[in-house]
């Protein structure tokens, strides 16, 4: 016991403190989120400059070029932007429930692969039920893959982090088997149907690609836009949305109020894989082939970020997918041009984390404010 | 004895955002006194505290000890400064001991050795008569038992100034008593001992002074023995209150609600509800006591269609108007809320079982309902009036019906929750301990509403923790003990001695269980 201690008295005040903001207007927020995005390019100029004394400015430059410089690289600067939107919405419902769907590659892939195996072996159908029946059994196989790890959380409480994880690895492998599967039987795998391009989403239109609305991934694009839009009334508006969130916030509240926890969390689970079934169709039916490595490209597992960053607002992610996407592919068309000027993917990666922290950072001075101790103030 | 002064806080200010917590409050704590703070909820008594304890940071202010400005800017600091707080919700290691919680974060100088804390520990035990076994783990201690704990705890550490928060709040009748006892042989050593409370007979049986606040200001300190209920209530209101509860005689009850032979194994396979059977009648409240856990949220969950029950047992429910009685056992919680039964359960967060945090009022409001009506798309105007009509007439402080409702103060949560059960208009109304942790005016605010619905014709269910209040406003109590009921009895002519036998009394039980 210190009873007989002298007493200390000599306790700094901290030269820091953090205190919770009561609330923060939206003009302020985004003054604050500007000024952090400033923050990074002044950073990223500082550390281009001392690493290898290339000229900032040409580095941001050559970063835009790379990625609006022609229209082959507008457009798939769309599509990836879109697909990972896709994966993104798909898990905001799960996300909302607090079930942490890990899967949405896995989900995606297996999507893509029930609808190759439709394209290839039904194609004598006519073009427009063709489509739709790859569409039906990708979303069909998409719901499937993410409702078994569901229904073993519903029946055992099984971990769906892990369950869902794993399921990836299947698909993956599930894809990789078929890949070489075919790539045996049709000597190499490239654009399948490609003579008759049945199961193409421009087959829809006749095959003809000609004119701005006649695009492949223009179409591409705003289902996945009217996905986003669709599933934020849902989660806004609906009934189901309302589950959602309850389920999400408290399963007692949940159970007070006479929601079946469990036959939400399957029904949001369907949705959920059959969304991202559906990326993995018109993955399919834009690209006209799949593969392990591209058709979900690891965007399963980018989307986690997306989701969280956007805090599972999917009109929110539509801006967020095409940031992440922007500053993935501009960074890659940096290592291009100045890998011999030794700025290679890896320092390329170090601009883009610079970015990424700053936008996130800038969330915790949205939410939080600084207080420094000022001497004058003490006394 | 010339009191000394121990803590001096002056022109204490603080606030939260645009929240005034604390205004130019000073206040004077005095060795071997136990001193009482007083205030209604969200009058700032936790946030002053909390400066002295090192939680928070005053923005403006000093603080002196035994003489000496002093800075605290951590829990740490607060401890070497000798001041211990001991807060509302626990803050101990469920798997280890008594012991090794105790030891926990002292950091002695010299060799860990269990057997010296376990020593040090009886000592002061003796010392005060408290009753505590080093080695008993904690997740098999009762709350009082932890209570216990956390004060030996800030002992051990050497606090000469001990602050308690709302401490009887989760205390038997019995153990409360026990808890006093203690205080005042800690007192008569010479600590300084301040409890935050908002139970007057409380302020005035243990404490010497009493210091109230109101809406973050300091109103003043009278001595206890100067003081009555009715003065303290009018510093810490600002005007007089009528502390007397309505109990109007019941206008010919008609059986609504009859429960027979009910029984509910938890899943540890011990009997929860054994037997249970009582019948609850329209235009009055029925009052249920017992300790915590003796089945009486079993009991209401089991009515509201929550828990699944034995088979044998029968809840028998006469809707108004009909004749035909219904059965509940079976059914869904919706279709027994559409029934017209409803429940609303306060638990110890508040939140999580009647109320989602992260909504705001309007949202909140069609909790229960929101699945009515066939559209997809969920009715958004009617909840949102709804929420506009509680917050005017129940006056709830919100910035606005769509904050969301973990920003609002406990007080002002039970209002919407309790407000949004009455306002389905239920014939059968549950409502557990709701009024739990609330200040006087808002507890009165729940009562009047309660005897409103009463005088409708509603069957009042009202499980209650004071037994002060369940004597005055129920017209009938039922005693619960171990699962069984042990009594009802009639609210006008109980006596507190009564219930309390009842409460604890297993004998009566045993007796049946041998007959059995």
């Amino acid at each position: 016991m210190n009873t007989e201690k002298s007493l200390k008295t000599d306790f700094h005040q901290s030269f820091l403190r953090i205190s919770k903001r009561d609330s923060i207007s939206q003009k302020s927020a985004w003054a604050i989120r500007a000024g952090a995005v400033l923050l990074a390019l002044v950073v990223n100029a500082l550390f281009v400059l001392a690493i290898t004394g290339l000229d900032p400015i040409s580095l941001y430059a050559t970063m835009f070029k790379g990625v609006f410089g022609d229209s082959f690289s507008r457009w798939e600067f769309i599509k990836n932007s879109a697909k990972l939107l896709c994966i993104a919405v798909a898990l905001a419902p799960a996300f909302k429930m607090r079930y942490w769907n890990i899967g949405g590659e896995g989900q995606v892939l297996m999507g893509a692969l029930a609808s190759t195996i439709i394209m290839y072996t039904c194609d004598s159908l006519p073009s427009l039920l063709l489509v739709l029946l790859m569409l039906i059994v990708g979303l069909a196989v998409g719901a499937l893959w993410a409702f078994i790890p569901a229904a073993f959380k519903a029946k055992f409480n099984t971990n769906e982090t892990l369950f869902t994880l794993m399921m990836n690895y299947i698909a993956m492998n599930l894809v990789n088997y078929y890949y070489n599967k075919w790539r045996g039987e049709k000597s190499a795998l490239g654009e399948i149907n490609s003579q008759s391009k049945k199961g193409w989403l421009s087959s829809l239109w006749g095959g003809n690609e000609d004119g701005f609305f006649l695009n492949e991934d223009l179409w591409y694009f705003l289902v996945i836009l009217l996905v986003s839009v669709l599933m934020y009334v849902y989660l806004k508006k609906t009934k189901h949305g309302y589950e959602i969130s309850v389920v999400g916030e408290s399963r007692n509240t949940a159970k007070y109020a006479g929601i079946s926890v469990n036959k939400v969390m399957l029904r949001t689970l369907l949705i959920s894989g059959a969304v991202c079934g559906l990326c993995g169709f018109l993955t399919v039916s834009n690209s006209h082939t799949i593969s392990a490595d591209n058709t979900a490209g690891g965007y399963g597992f980018t989307a986690i970020i997306v989701a969280w960053l956007s805090k599972f607002n999917t009109l929110t992610m539509i801006a967020v997918s095409f940031m992440v996407i922007f500053l993935q592919k501009g960074s890659s068309s940096i290592a291009d041009m100045y890998a011999r000027k030794g700025f290679d993917t890896s320092a390329s990666s170090i601009v883009t984390g610079i970015f990424l922290l700053a936008v996130i950072g800038s969330e915790f001075f949205i939410n939080y404010r600084l207080i420094f101790r000022s001497r004058k103030e003490e006394k | 004895m010339e009191p000394k002064v121990a803590v001096l806080m002056k022109g204490i200010s603080k606030s939260f955002g645009g929240v005034v917590a604390n205004k130019n409050v000073d206040l004077e704590i005095r060795h071997g006194e136990i001193l009482s703070v007083l205030g209604e909820n969200g009058s700032g008594k936790t946030t002053l505290m909390n400066m002295l304890s090192g939680i928070y940071y005053p923005d403006k202010g000093q603080i002196f000890i035994d003489g000496k400005e002093v800075n605290i800017p951590s829990p740490k600091a607060a401890f070497e400064l000798g001041i211990g707080m001991i807060h509302q919700h626990f803050k101990l290691v469920d798997v280890f001991s008594a012991a090794e919680n105790i030891a926990l974060g002292c950091n002695e100088k010299g060799r860990y050795s269990i057997a010296k804390i376990s020593e040090k520990i009886k000592n002061i035990c003796d010392k005060y008569g408290f009753d505590i076994d080093p080695a008993q783990k904690v997740y098999n201690m009762s709350i009082s038992q932890k209570q216990t704990l956390e004060i030996v705890k800030v002992l051990y550490r050497g606090s000469k100034v001990l602050i308690l928060d709302e401490p009887t709040a989760v205390l038997t009748p019995q153990e409360a008593k026990r808890l006093f006892n203690v205080l005042v042989n800690m007192k008569h050593d010479g600590k300084a001992i301040v409890i935050i409370t908002h139970k007057l007979q409380e302020v005035l049986s243990v404490s010497d002074r009493v210091s109230i606040l109101r809406k973050g200001e300091y109103i003043g300190t009278v001595n206890t023995k100067d003081a009555t209920e009715l003065s303290l209530t009018e510093m810490m209101v600002g005007k007089r209150v009528e502390l007397d509860i309505e109990r109007p005689v019941p206008q010919d009850p008609v059986e609504r609600l009859r429960v027979r032979n009910l029984t509910c194994v938890n899943p540890d396979g011990r009997k929860i509800l054994n037997d249970v059977s009582f019948t609850a009648y329209g235009g009055e409240i029925l009052g249920i006591a017992g300790i915590s856990g003796c089945g009486q949220k079993e009991l209401l969950e089991s009515i509201a269609g929550l828990q699944t029950v034995e088979e044998g047992g029968h809840i028998e429910y006469y809707p108004k108007g009909g004749t035909e009685k219904e059965e509940l056992i079976g059914k869904t919680p919706v279709q027994i809320r559409r029934l017209g039964v409803s429940l609303s359960f306060v638990p110890e967060d508040r939140l999580g079982m009647g109320l989602v945090g992260s909504m705001g009022m309007a949202e909140n409001m069609m909790l229960k309902n929101y699945s009515d009506g066939t559209s997809f798309f969920t009715e958004t105007k009617k909840p949102r009036e709804l929420a506009e009509k509680i917050m005017k007439e129940l006056e709830v402080v919100t910035p606005g019906v769509d904050t969301p409702v973990r920003r609002l103060s406990g007080g002002n949560v039970q209002k919407v929750l309790v407000g949004r059960e009455i306002a389905s208009s239920p014939t059968v109304l549950m409502t557990a301990y709701a009024v739990r942790g609330l200040d006087i005016n808002t507890s009165y605010t729940i009562y009047r509403l309660l005897n409103e619905q009463k005088k409708k014709g509603v069957a009042v269910i009202y499980v209650g923790e004071d037994l002060d209040v369940l004597l005055a406003l129920c017209d009938r109590i039922l005693v619960l003990c171990a699962g069984r009921v042990s009594g009802i009895l009639d609210g006008r002519t109980a006596t507190k001695e009564e219930i309390g036998l009842l409460m604890t009394n297993t004998k009566s039980v045993l007796e049946e269980d041998v007959q059995e």
